[in-house]
């Protein structure tokens, strides 16, 4: 018999305290500070300079962020490490897409379990070396991101009762996933970039089967999207709608990311802090991308916006999605540092 | 906030507050309960199942439950179906459903279906304690609340001693061993049916309210529900009796605490209105309050039968109790004109001045219309229909603002700027324009609008008079682009430097940036390829802050449009004509026996019936001239513009019918044949059967891609066999839904009706295009005849699943809109139709539809593209056209820039 009821890992009391203490910071984007660097397919498959995939596959690999991680994994530690310099308490792995599912557009659904563990040592060491520096904790979170599927949505617009991808599909190779980040040596779960509650909560339900394998609990935190002026997720919940449906997850913190600038998002973030009785963590794009795609917003305009997030309780964390640079979130470390986190409220 | 409270999910949230004293669970989506929605899923007829869940929904059901326990069906595979289905339905969606099923499998299977939290009804000790834990631990882990049900190893639990005896033992397992948040259980004690003759059965009503009680009291947080009907069951048929006997079981179970119930709504009566001697024998039946109870109350039954009938759902008129301004803006929200002249009326009274009435509550509607609009909450139609509300309103008070600008003497206009809006000269389509015209009214724009085949000097001289703070320009035809090219450079050179729109169905921000920003400098091109943009793009322009950096940033995307442009048309490489030539379409005439029609030349249709030509509508491309994009009937149920797409099809279809029974419209068609034989590129028609003298020429355009066979480079003139091979023939048409739209239109917009005008237009529109269809498949079927057989459904006509083409001139598979003038004369269609041909060669009515027919089963629909300098030199000399001219006709396609020629004079 499947039992649920489990301790809790080292970390929960460390993290629960620092953010009785302070409002958290968490990093910022990984996908546009790759993009920065403009490399080659060559560079992603390592076989220029880098390391070279061990998986065979002959799709080209350019655009495949998280095969960096083995093949360029220096470049990936040093993001990293400048995020975690520039204040951040907590850092994502860079593995957004690292499930079978995903991996299958580039042909590596061999290679997942490898992308994960070893993003995951990538960010450890990063963070060891930035906590080498100045003694301060520091902890990784593992990335577990949507897939490019939904489990409640149908592609097909004439055939709305079809799906693309089903609960167990979705519960199984997100399992595998969690499975080798907790290898590689995650402290807690990041659930991001929720556009369809579905998928999240197949990814909940992994994280209580793999967590019940281990014999304890992480911390598991979720990050909704609100895709527009609808005020909804892309599968069409309200926030408190989908708050109440990740709920039994009993998250460490539960927020929004990606798809909005900070102004846009706040009264977002702000319904889903008046119901839900854990930390609220917001991690919004540098503004909206411009005709190019590009984020135009500098360090100050989005430290600004979350610093007056934090001066008005709104949120136990932060940080930044697409668009936003290791100076963005020193700038936000400065911004929020004055201010006190939100009061979490509770049923005892 | 965070007491623990039931805390549920569909699209929106939903939460047992203490406010909250019943929730009534919707009760008609359940085969078990429901023989209707039971063959409905059994027939596998999903669409009204659906209705059905809307229906609850609509009628207040906070939560639905759902149950495919019949033995007939795969209730796993249609539990997922019809969830799947559902969740595609955001009305219904939006609360969050109840998965009812006996067998774990089913309930698992609808587990991992739905994204919002749902409650599992049930679970049970039936089969002992550890497969309750372990469905109760699967129910945790999917984030699920759960019924439980008072059943264990032994049994249903009938005496409240029993009931209370399993509950406790759940809660403990629950609460204490699987971890489950106590407010997310909900016990069902079991309502057993009473009044059944047995004698053990008469407590079963007090054993249920007993156990509840104790519950509630005893079980922190954890709710009760039951299943109410069963209560009834031995007074079937007696409609009136079972809901009085439900609504006094309620009236005391809920005192006791049951907060939850399935019940289905209509069948409840209300405690207080039930006739006091029938609800005194229920509740004796039901509280077990006398030995002859039960048959006090069968005595009783027969009088209280009735007749089954129910009232009609009123229509909600509260907001009438409203203050005046609130419900201005609620009529202009929802668009109901039915009030307007007496509220307008009411607050002008209020009102110091007309004037403030418009300022005031008017223009506060209109703000919470266009914020509504921008945040993606309102769809176009219902803003045209605002704007109707307002432009109803303001009518009633113009005459008191006349009145008041006589005795004083002074003008005062507080519009936000000035709009001329005029469809460019040659073309007469005018939807899109009118569309844009409300919207920017709507937003307080002023809007002059100078109609269609505005000649540009027209166009110069209202601007000047007027003094207009911005020019739209419009057209639907490709020689329009040409014409907003002239236009361009007239305002350049008469020294304009107001923003000129431009918008229309043929225009596009390339060609915007690569032909017509380049002849005006002084002032800003942007092109506006919506409604919902204009409105963000005008008040840009018109702002003194904002429009440097709008326009400097607008000029700078345009040159990169242009520039990536120019970079792109380097790259593709044109064959020579010659070339192209050789990689014509072979089609093997040899073995290709042509059909006869059954005339030659050219034959009157006029038996058309317009409820015929209504039921051929496609509709897709009419909710896309509303800007609401998707497929018919898919984008009814659309999540975002179902509501407005459904409201615009009803309001489409009244007219619709009102145009045929009254038959507003007069359709006419013209078809011919003619003897025809392809001589090179043109397609040579022929006097008679001796083929020797020539009646007309059919000009046809080769594409110049570079390609390589199979992929041939196509004319239509390829379709047709070539002279001295096989005997073959081709048609054309003209059909037009009549001349009377454009009246028709008129009178609406003088009624101050924007939203009927624009509306019988694009109806008039898609019934041309459904004549077109039909017109087509009567000529394959009988008048031609080269598919006899062929019996298509209107969605295969709609996706060209059909043998043989109807090309129009002007469009892409023949760009040269000149042909039009050879296919009027050879059906002499002016006469015939009273369709016209204007200098662009749009057609008038602007609801007509011509073309050719090609018969070949091969032939298929292709684009032309971009042609070279031979070809136009070559078509020119064909035609008998000056190149010039050509070029003229051609310019949307010209691969090449035109030697220099001096803009088109001025009229």
């Amino acid at each position: 018999m499947k039992t649920f009821r489990l301790p809790q890992s080292d970390v929960f009391a460390a993290l629960h305290e620092q953010a009785r203490q302070r409002i958290l910071l968490l990093d910022g984007a990984m996908g546009t500070m790759i993009q920065a660097l403009a490399m080659s397919e060559e560079d992603y498959a390592g076989t220029g300079t880098g390391t070279p995939c061990a998986h065979p596959t002959d799709l080209p690999q350019k655009g495949n962020n998280d095969l960096l991680s083995l093949t360029q994994p220096e470049a990936i530690e040093k993001i990293h490490f400048d995020f975690a310099m520039a204040g951040a308490d907590i850092v994502e792995t860079n593995t957004f897409s690292s499930t079978t599912i995903a991996q299958a557009d580039y042909g590596l659904q061999a290679a997942v379990h490898d992308l994960n563990e070893q993003a995951a040592r990538v960010a450890r060491r990063a963070l060891d070396r930035a906590t080498e520096i100045d003694g301060r904790p520091r902890y990784v979170a593992g990335a577990v991101g949507p897939t490019a599927r939904t489990a409640s949505l149908s592609p097909d617009v004439n055939n709305p009762g079809y799906r693309a991808v089903t609960f167990d599909d979705l519960r199984i190779a997100y399992g595998q996933q969690i499975r080798a980040l907790i290898a590689g040596g995650v402290d807690l779960i990041l659930i991001e970039t929720i556009f369809d509650t579905l998928n999240a909560k197949a990814a909940i339900f992994a994280c209580f089967e793999v967590f019940a394998e281990i014999g304890q609990r992480l911390p598991v935190m979720i990050s909704g999207t609100i895709t527009d002026a609808s005020g909804r997720t892309l599968s069409g919940q309200t926030p408190t709608a989908f708050w109440h449906s990740v709920r039994h997850a009993r998250p460490f913190t539960i927020g929004l990311n990606c798809a909005l600038g900070a102004s846009a998002m706040r009264p977002h973030v702000a319904e889903i802090g008046a119901v839900a009785d854990t930390l609220v963590c917001a991690y919004p794009n540098a503004g909206l991308p411009n005709a190019f795609g590009h984020y135009d917003e500098g360090p100050e305009e989005t430290a600004a916006q979350l610093g007056e997030f934090a001066s008005t309780g709104l949120v136990n964390m932060v940080g930044g999605c697409c668009g936003t640079t290791p100076e963005h979130i020193q700038a936000v470390a400065e911004a929020i540092a004055p201010h006190s986190p939100r009061k979490v409220p509770s049923h005892d | 906030m965070t007491d623990r409270q039931l805390r549920l999910s569909g699209l929106e949230p939903f939460v047992l507050t203490p406010e909250i004293p019943f929730v009534n669970v919707g009760e008609r989506t359940n085969v078990t309960g429901s023989a209707r929605f039971r063959k409905l899923i059994t027939n596998r007829e999903y669409a009204a199942a659906l209705e059905v869940a809307r229906d609850q929904v609509e009628n207040g059901a906070q939560i639905i439950d759902i149950n495919m326990d019949e033995g007939l069906i795969d209730s796993k595979a249609v539990m997922v179906e019809f969830l799947n289905l559902l969740a595609a339905e955001p009305d219904i969606a939006r609360v969050p459903v109840m998965l009812d099923s006996s067998k774990w499998d089913v309930i698992e299977a609808g587990l991992q279906c739905v994204q919002g939290k749902p409650i599992v009804n049930s679970i049970s000790m039936k089969e002992g304690e550890d497969e309750f834990r372990e469905h109760a631990s699967l129910c945790l882990a999917y984030g699920a609340a759960v019924v439980v049900m008072a059943f264990d190893e032994k049994g249903q639990a009938d005496t409240s001693a029993r009931k209370i005896e399993i509950c406790a033992r759940a809660y403990k397992i629950l609460t204490e061993e699987v971890g489950f948040p106590p407010e997310d259980i909900i016990f069902d004690p079991n309502v057993f049916a009473v009044a059944t003759g047995i004698e053990e059965h008469n407590n079963y009503g007090v054993d249920f309210i007993e156990a509840t009680r104790w519950i509630r009291q005893n079980l922190p947080h954890a709710h009760v529900s039951g299943g109410v009907s069963n209560l009834s069951f031995s007074f079937r048929g007696n409609e009136p009796v079972r809901e009085a006997m439900h609504a006094v079981f309620l009236y005391h179970a809920i005192q006791a605490g049951m907060d939850m119930g399935i019940v289905n709504a209509g069948q409840l009566a209300v405690y207080d209105q039930i006739d006091p001697e029938l609800r005194e024998a229920c509740e004796d039946v039901v509280l077990n309050r006398r030995e002859d109870a039960t048959e006090r109350l069968l005595d009783l039954a027969e009088r209280f039968r009735g007749d089954g009938k129910r009232e009609e759902k009123v229509r909600d008129l509260k907001w009438r109790d409203w203050p005046v301004e609130k419900r201005i803006e609620h009529a202009m929200v929802n668009g109901i004109t039915e009030f307007i002249d007496d509220d307008t009326e009411e607050a002008r009274q209020n009102a110091a001045r007309p004037l403030d009435v418009i300022e005031g509550p008017l223009m506060a509607g209109m703000n919470v219309v266009g914020d509504l609009f921008g945040a993606g909450k309102m769809f176009l139609p219902q803003v045209v229909k605002s704007a109707r509300v307002m432009k109803q309103a303001v009518a009633l008070l113009l005459p008191y603002m006349e009145e008041e600008k006589r005795l004083s003497g002074v003008e005062s206009s507080n519009s936000a700027g000035k709009i001329l809006m005029a469809t460019v000269k040659g073309d007469v389509h005018d939807i899109g324009k009118n569309i844009v015209g409300v919207v920017l009214a709507c937003n307080n724009y002023e809007i002059i609008d100078l109609g269609v085949m505005v000649p540009p000097q027209k166009i110069i001289e209202t601007a000047r008079a007027e003094n207009v703070d911005a020019i739209g320009l419009s057209g639907l035809i490709t020689p329009s682009l040409d014409e907003m090219v002239n236009m361009a450079n007239e305002l350049e050179r008469e020294g304009f430097d107001i923003p000129l729109l431009i918008g229309g169905a043929t225009t596009s921000k390339v060609h915007t940036a690569v032909k017509i920003s380049p002849g005006y400098n002084r002032g800003a091109t942007v092109h506006v390829n919506d409604a919902s943009r204009a409105v963000g793009v005008v008040s840009s322009l018109l702002s003194d802050e904002q429009k440097p950096e709008f326009v400097a940033e607008i000029r700078a995307e345009y040159l990169e449009v242009a520039e990536k442009h120019a970079r792109g048309e380097a790259a593709k490489k044109r064959m020579p004509l010659v070339d192209a030539r050789k990689n014509a379409m072979q089609l093997d005439w040899s073995a290709y026996a042509p059909v006869q029609p059954q005339f030659d030349g050219v034959r009157v249709i006029e038996d058309w019936d317009l409820r015929d030509i209504a039921d051929h509508i496609d509709w897709t491309p009419f909710f896309r001239t509303w800007e609401l994009k998707g497929i018919y009937p898919k984008i009814l149920d659309d999540e975002k513009q179902g509501e407005a797409a459904r409201t615009l099809f009803a309001d489409a279809k009244k007219l619709l019918n009102q145009i045929v029974s009254e038959k507003w419209f007069s359709p006419r068609a013209v078809v011919g044949f003619w003897r025809a034989n392809t001589v090179g590129d043109d397609i040579r028609l022929y006097t008679d059967a001796s083929r020797s003298s020539e009646l007309a020429t059919l000009h046809t355009l080769r594409q110049q891609t570079t390609k390589r066979a199979p992929r041939p480079n196509l004319a239509l003139s390829d379709f047709v066999a070539p002279e001295g091979t096989a005997e073959d023939w081709v048609g054309g048409f003209v059909v037009t839904a009549g001349p009377e739209e454009a009246e028709i239109a008129k009178r609406f917009e003088q009624k101050n009706d924007d939203y009927s005008a624009i509306l019988v237009k694009s109806l008039a529109d898609r019934m041309a295009e459904s004549m077109a269809e039909m017109l087509h498949e009567r000529v394959r079927r009988e008048y031609w005849g080269t598919s006899p057989d062929e019996n298509h459904t209107l969605e295969e006509l709609i996706a060209e699943k059909y043998n043989g083409i109807r090309p129009a001139p002007g469009y892409p598979a023949q760009p040269d809109h000149t042909e039009k003038t050879t296919l009027f004369g050879l059906l002499d269609a002016e006469a015939h139709t009273g369709v016209t041909l204007t200098e662009s060669m749009a057609m008038w009515p602007g609801s007509s539809v011509s073309g050719l027919y090609i018969g070949h089963p091969e032939s298929y629909y292709f684009g032309v593209g971009k042609v070279e300098r031979d070809q136009v030199a070559d078509y020119a000399e064909r035609k008998g056209m000056e190149p010039e001219e050509a070029e003229r006709w051609l310019a949307p396609i010209l691969n090449y820039v035109p030697a220099a020629r001096p803009a088109l004079a001025a009229e």
